[in-house]
This record gives structure tokens, C-alpha cells and sequence, in this order.
């Protein structure tokens, strides 16, 4: 970092964060060792990266090509098995998305600019608590209490809304839908979303809002044209962090649906296309534990989809910021 | 800007990391530190020393039992019992890890090699310790009980009948008042000896409702699934509608209704008396070493003393071992576990059915011949 001192200080927003002198021309032992640490944690998560994709092609390779006997009749192949947990991985994901997203953005907003101070720092320390809440409880809480819940309201999509591939029933009985499973993941992504996109918001300069203001925009129109345009790459590391733990969150899923590896867009059903990581936890102690390697196979093919997602988002936003210059 | 395009990459890359970290979390199939250490110093007992074993999860408040019990006499003996599943606990038996294993199921004849080649070339040991009826169990609002036979209930479960006023339930419950509701089947999503036991049944006493054999894995790909016995139970108990199967030891501190299976030509409610009868009625397998008490469960039995939906537990184990601590403590274990008090134990803390008498002598006399190499 200490190669791009001005390009740094060029850019707007990082003024906060900066430490005392920069360019000192003799480092001390602090700096030294400190630079020692930060350059050892960098290499230590790359290392482990590596290490956790090495264990998962070594032990899952064998699983591209299981005997398909071992993952039962669903699929003939293991593409065709793989790619319907994958279906039904993405499509949690983007229930989950679709409902957190908008929810997350306008709580984190609310916080950093319309709320009064005195009731944003404690929405936003409540919002903060819910991401300390273990999966396991959101996967109870989902399963018992708001799949039975909601299950009136399933009833009335069906009803009502029947004509849309979605929501066309049988309704499930328990309610324990994919529905349900998506907004529970969205519940888990909101504190996520949310914090890092308040800090995100919070980095607006002020000269550029008081501009914004001054030149007669409403708040809103302030927000549209300063805050986020500023923070556009901010939100969609967020969405990404928060989609990361849509994709591979295990526990909640697994209790929450009931799941059948198929491929469906029916949201209210009871039998719902399974996710990768349910599916893992599901299935790991079976009987026949030939199923490991098949499940190690299919990790693998979520790691390598959570990675190409990544880098398609990083490569979008990038390129509309680009654009913007 | 490169530095910082490099850190925002970075970012995904660590989500990531998290995410394949806790998918590798459970994937430490390695027992590194399931070895056996014997210790030197003697108790009353004369036994002493540390034996790993693990396997069957259905096992594991019985096998929990078992230690407080075996403990009790035995200060020195330290039992370890990891509930990793059957299948993992047998492997992990054949590779040396544990010294013991709890299984669901009996070793399938294309193990029955490396089971072999375990204990040294000789005749592995399979003993039935753990018997559970499996209830079949539902929640309808208005009918307490219910008289199924196996035919009824395939079809249920396979998705042929989809109401609960179906003319097939009607007549065989012709007192109950039965509502115009689809029927919401429940099934284990998780692989499990349940289910082995209970689509075994269906398929042996379906009459050709059942299409496949047994298999742990839930065949059908219409129905509720859910995660776990208590998963199981719980969708039950809240939806309308819903019917399931879930070991009796979860059903027994709910209300709900339990079905009485036709055995011959009466309903049988389940008890652990009826399933140790169905034990009694079995054969043993065909091909069973003179140290394997492995059966060939007999669904079908027209006995109306026998409640056929249940499921065996195995105990396995070598007839000889490389030290004799090891072997006392293995003989010694399995021997307490097939008395009447391991049984008992099991019984209040598991709620399993105890074996009948006879099977466990023959287990124990196969159990006492444990020894040294």
C-alpha cells in the first residue's frame, strides 16, 4: 500500500482511516514487524484457501465419477445429481437475495442518514446482535415457529396467485418450504448487508451531500446522486458476503426444508429442490459411505461456483464504476 | 489501484474460504486419536485401559447408558463411543480405529472380507444389542387411531393415496370419522437405519406396493422431507394431515396417534414386546459365521403377538485381539451390554426393546469367547 501514497490520499473517503505519517523514510522495528504480521495473515488465508481446495479435489475427485447408485435414483449421472443441488443452491440464494437486499440497503440507509442519532445506534446495535444469533436457532425458529406460521399465507398465494409457476401448489401441509428456508436466509443476511453497507453509506463525503443539497436536491435525490454512486462498490461487496452465506449456510436449510433433489420452481410445496450444503449435512453419516466422496465432489463445485460468482460481481461492478469515470 | 483491486478480490476470497472451511469441518473423517492406550494400574474388576469405538447414532443414548453402567463397576475402563453413523463406524472398525462398532445394520456381504481381514483372518463378531419399534405416526385432527396394513401404508407413502377419507382407510377404520384432507407423508431427509427398517417392511409385507428393497436412503421422491428423528416428529406434530415414522423412543412424549399394523388379522399397536417377538420370529442370515447373530428380520409374520416395523442394532467386534486388556475390556463391555441390567439400562434411558432371553444367551456365550490373540 505504501507504493500508491498519493493515488490514496487521491482517493475521496479513505481520509478517515489514515494513520499518522506515511512516508517515513526509515521503518522502525514497528514497522517492520508490522508489516511482517499483515504480509504473514495475507499469506495464511491464501495458503489455507489453497489447502481447502486441494483437500477437496484430492478426496472429492473420485465422486465425478461414483458408481450412480451411491446418490440414489434422482440422477443418472453425476452432473445431472450436482446440477440440481446447484438449482436449488442458487434459487434459495436468490429468494434470499431478493428479500434482503432492498430490506438491507434501506435499514443501512436509515441508520446512516434519515434516522435521528439517538435511535440509529440502537437499531443499528440490534441489527449488529442478530448476526450473533447461531444457525441452528434460525433453523428452529424457520422450522417450527414460521414455516407454520406463514403456511396460511402459502395457502393464499396458491390461492391466488396459483397462475405463476411459483406459487403453484400442492401447498405443503408444515409449511417448511423453500419459501420459508429463502426468507430465513434472507434474516440471516440482513445483518451482514447491512452493517458493512452503513459503514459503506457513513464514507459519503460530507462536501459532496452539502453539495448535493445545495443545488436544491431533496434527500432522496441527495442519496441517489452522492451516496450512491460513492458506495456502489461497497454494496456489492456487501451483497456478495451476504450471498456467501446464503449459498453455504447448511444448519438453518436443512431443518427449515423439506428437500428432494429436483428440479422445481414451485416455491410452496413440499418437495423443494435440496442446496449443496443441506444436502452435505444431510447425507455425510449415511449408510453407505461411499456417498462421502460424491459429497466432497459436489463441495467442490460449490466452492468453485462461490468463486465464479465472486469474480462475475467483482468484474460488473468494476466495470460500472469504470464506465462512471 | 492495483493494490486496491487486489484487496477488494481479496474479499470473496475469504467469504469463500469461510464457507468451504465449515463444508470441510465435516469432513474430518480421520480418527487420529481413536488409538487404544492400556493403562497399567488394576481396579477391583481387574480391568483397566482406554478402548475407542463409535458408529450407529441411533445408539448413542443406549451406548451412553452402557458406559454409566460398565463404568460403575469398571473405575479404570474408559469407553469412548463416537456417533458417526453405521456405515463410517463400520469402516472405521475394519480399519483398526475402533476397537468396537454399533451398526444399524448387519455387515454387508461385500465387507464381510475386510471385516475379516480386521480381526486377524478370523470370523468377525455381529450381536444384536438394541432392538426399537419404529411407530408409524400421524396427526389428523379428529382421529386418535388408526388400523393400516402395509399395503395402506405404501401406498400412502408412494403418493397413491392422497386423501384421508380414501376408501382403502375408510375400511379398515370404519368407526373413525375421517376428514376430507390430503394426506401430508413425512419422511427422513438424512440417511438413516429408520428408514432402512421401515421401507424393508413396506417392501416385504407391501404386498407390490413397494417397489424397491430397503435402503436408508428415502426412495420415493414425492413427500415431506425432514432433517433427523426429531425433525420427523416435529413436522408431524405441525402440520395437518402429516403421517410419519420415527423410532419409539421420539414418539413417546407427544400426543400423537400411533397406528396399529395388521399382523395376520389383527391390528398390533407397536410395543417392545411385539418387536423382540418379531427378533424371536427371524432367522438368522443365510451365510452367518457361528459368531454372527446377524438376522434376516421376518416382516411378514402372521403372529399376532409380533409388532413387525422395528430395527436391530448391531455390536461388532473381534473374536480375538492383539492385547489382552483390550480384549477383557471389549468381552467385558459386550457381555454387561447383553445382560439383563445393560438391557434394562438401555431400556429406561434409550427406550429400546430388551432382547428376548434366548438371543441373549446365544450373545453373550458368543461374546465370552473374546480373548487374546
Amino acid at each position: 500500500m505504501s507504493t500508491t501514497p498519493q493515488l490514496e490520499q487521491a482517493e475521496p473517503g479513505e481520509d478517515l482511516g489514515s494513520p499518522g505519517p506515511r512516508s517515513s523514510t526509515s521503518y522502525g522495528r514497528g514497522d517492520r514487524l508490522f508489516s511482517g504480521t499483515a504480509l504473514a495473515s495475507g499469506l495464511t488465508i491464501l495458503v489455507t484457501l489453497a489447502a481447502v481446495f486441494v483437500f477437496l479435489l484430492l478426496k472429492g475427485f473420485p465422486g465425478f465419477s461414483a458408481d450412480p447408485d451411491v446418490y440414489g435414483p434422482s440422477a443418472s449421472n453425476f452432473w445431472g445429481y450436482v446440477g440440481r443441488l446447484l438449482f436449488g443452491t442458487t434459487l434459495a440464494a436468490i429468494i434470499a437475495l431478493v428479500v434482503a437486499v432492498p430490506f438491507s440497503f434501506a435499514l443501512a440507509l436509515f441508520t446512516s442518514h434519515y434516522a435521528p442519532r439517538r435511535l440509529a445506534a440502537p437499531i443499528a446495535y440490534v441489527i449488529d446482535l442478530l448476526a450473533a444469533v447461531p444457525s441452528v436457532v434460525f433453523g428452529l425458529w424457520g422450522a417450527r415457529t414460521l414455516a407454520v406460521t406463514s403456511q396460511p399465507v402459502q395457502r393464499w398465494l396458491d390461492a391466488h396467485l396459483g397462475f405463476l409457476p411459483f406459487f403453484h401448489g400442492p401447498v405443503s401441509a408444515t409449511g417448511r418450504t423453500i419459501l420459508v428456508a429463502g426468507i430465513v436466509l434472507a434474516i440471516m443476511c440482513i445483518p451482514i448487508i447491512t452493517a458493512i453497507s452503513r459503514e459503506v453509506f457513513k464514507q459519503t463525503p460530507r462536501l459532496h451531500e452539502e453539495a448535493a443539497l445545495a443545488l436544491g436536491a431533496t434527500r432522496w435525490e441527495m442519496v441517489r446522486y452522492a451516496v450512491f454512486p460513492h458506495s456502489r462498490s461497497g454494496m456489492v461487496a456487501a451483497v456478495m458476503l451476504g450471498l456467501g452465506r446464503a449459498l453455504g449456510e447448511t444448519m438453518a436449510v436443512a431443518m427449515v426444508m423439506s428437500s428432494t433433489p429436483i428440479v422445481t420452481l414451485n416455491l410452496i410445496s413440499s418437495t423443494n429442490p435440496a442446496t449443496i450444503a443441506s444436502n452435505i449435512a444431510a447425507n455425510y453419516k449415511a449408510e453407505d459411505n461411499r456417498i462421502q466422496t460424491v459429497l466432497l465432489a459436489t463441495g467442490l463445485v460449490l466452492f468453485l461456483f462461490t468463486f465464479l460468482v465472486n469474480f462475475a460481481a467483482r468484474y460488473i461492478a468494476g466495470r460500472g464504476e469504470r464506465a462512471q469515470r | 489501484m492495483i493494490t486496491t483491486s487486489i484487496r477488494r478480490a481479496l474479499v470473496p476470497g475469504v467469504a469463500a474460504a469461510a464457507v468451504a472451511l465449515s463444508l470441510a469441518g465435516c469432513g474430518s473423517d480421520d480418527s487420529a486419536d481413536a488409538s487404544t492406550s492400556v493403562g497399567g494400574s488394576s481396579s477391583a474388576s481387574g480391568l483397566s485401559g482406554t478402548v475407542a469405538a463409535g458408529g450407529s447414532s441411533a445408539q448413542e443414548k443406549a451406548q451412553e447408558a452402557w458406559r454409566a453402567g460398565f463404568g460403575a463397576d469398571n473405575p479404570d475402563v474408559t469407553i469412548t463411543y463416537d456417533p458417526v453413523g453405521s456405515g463410517t463406524g463400520r469402516d472405521n472398525f475394519y480399519s483398526g480405529a475402533f476397537k468396537f462398532a454399533g451398526s444399524d445394520s448387519a455387515i454387508p456381504a461385500e465387507d464381510m472380507e475386510k471385516a475379516t481381514a480386521a480381526c486377524g483372518g478370523s470370523d468377525v463378531i455381529e450381536v444384536p444389542v438394541f432392538i426399537s419399534p419404529i411407530d408409524i405416526v400421524f396427526n389428523v385432527e379428529g382421529v386418535d387411531s388408526l388400523d393400516l396394513d402395509a399395503t395402506t401404508v405404501a401406498n400412502i407413502f408412494n403418493g397413491t393415496i392422497k386423501k384421508w377419507n380414501d376408501p382403502a382407510i375408510a375400511e379398515l377404520n370404519a368407526d373413525a370419522t375421517l376428514p376430507d384432507l390430503a394426506i401430508s407423508p413425512v419422511h427422513r431427509s438424512d440417511s438413516s437405519g429408520t428408514t432402512d427398517n421401515f421401507t424393508d417392511w413396506l417392501f416385504q409385507a407391501g404386498g407390490g406396493a413397494w417397489k424397491t428393497e430397503h435402503s436408508s436412503d428415502w426412495p420415493v421422491q414425492s413427500g415431506e422431507a425432514a432433517e433427523g428423528t426429531s425433525g420427523v416428529v416435529g413436522a408431524i406434530q405441525d402440520g395437518n394431515g402429516t403421517i410419519g415414522y420415527a423410532d419409539d423412543s421420539a414418539v413417546a412424549s407427544t400426543e400423537l396417534g400411533k397406528v396399529s399394523v395388521k399382523v395376520g388379522d389383527q391390528f398390533v399397536a407397536p410395543s417392545a414386546d411385539g418387536a423382540a417377538a418379531g427378533l424371536a420370529a427371524s432367522k438368522l442370515a443365510d451365510g452367518a459365521a457361528d459368531t454372527q447373530l446377524a438376522y434376516a428380520i421376518n416382516r411378514t409374520s402372521t403372529d399376532p403377538s409380533v409388532y413387525p416395523v422395528f430395527l436391530v442394532s448391531y455390536f461388532i467386534a473381534c473374536p480375538t485381539y492383539d492385547d489382552k486388556a483390550t480384549a477383557d475390556v471389549v468381552k467385558g463391555f459386550g457381555q454387561f451390554v447383553v445382560s439383563e441390567l445393560g438391557q434394562k439400562a438401555a431400556a429406561t434411558n434409550a427406550l429400546s426393546a430388551p432382547l428376548p432371553t434366548d438371543v441373549a444367551s446365544k450373545a453373550d456365550a458368543i461374546l465370552a469367547k473374546i480373548a487374546a490373540k
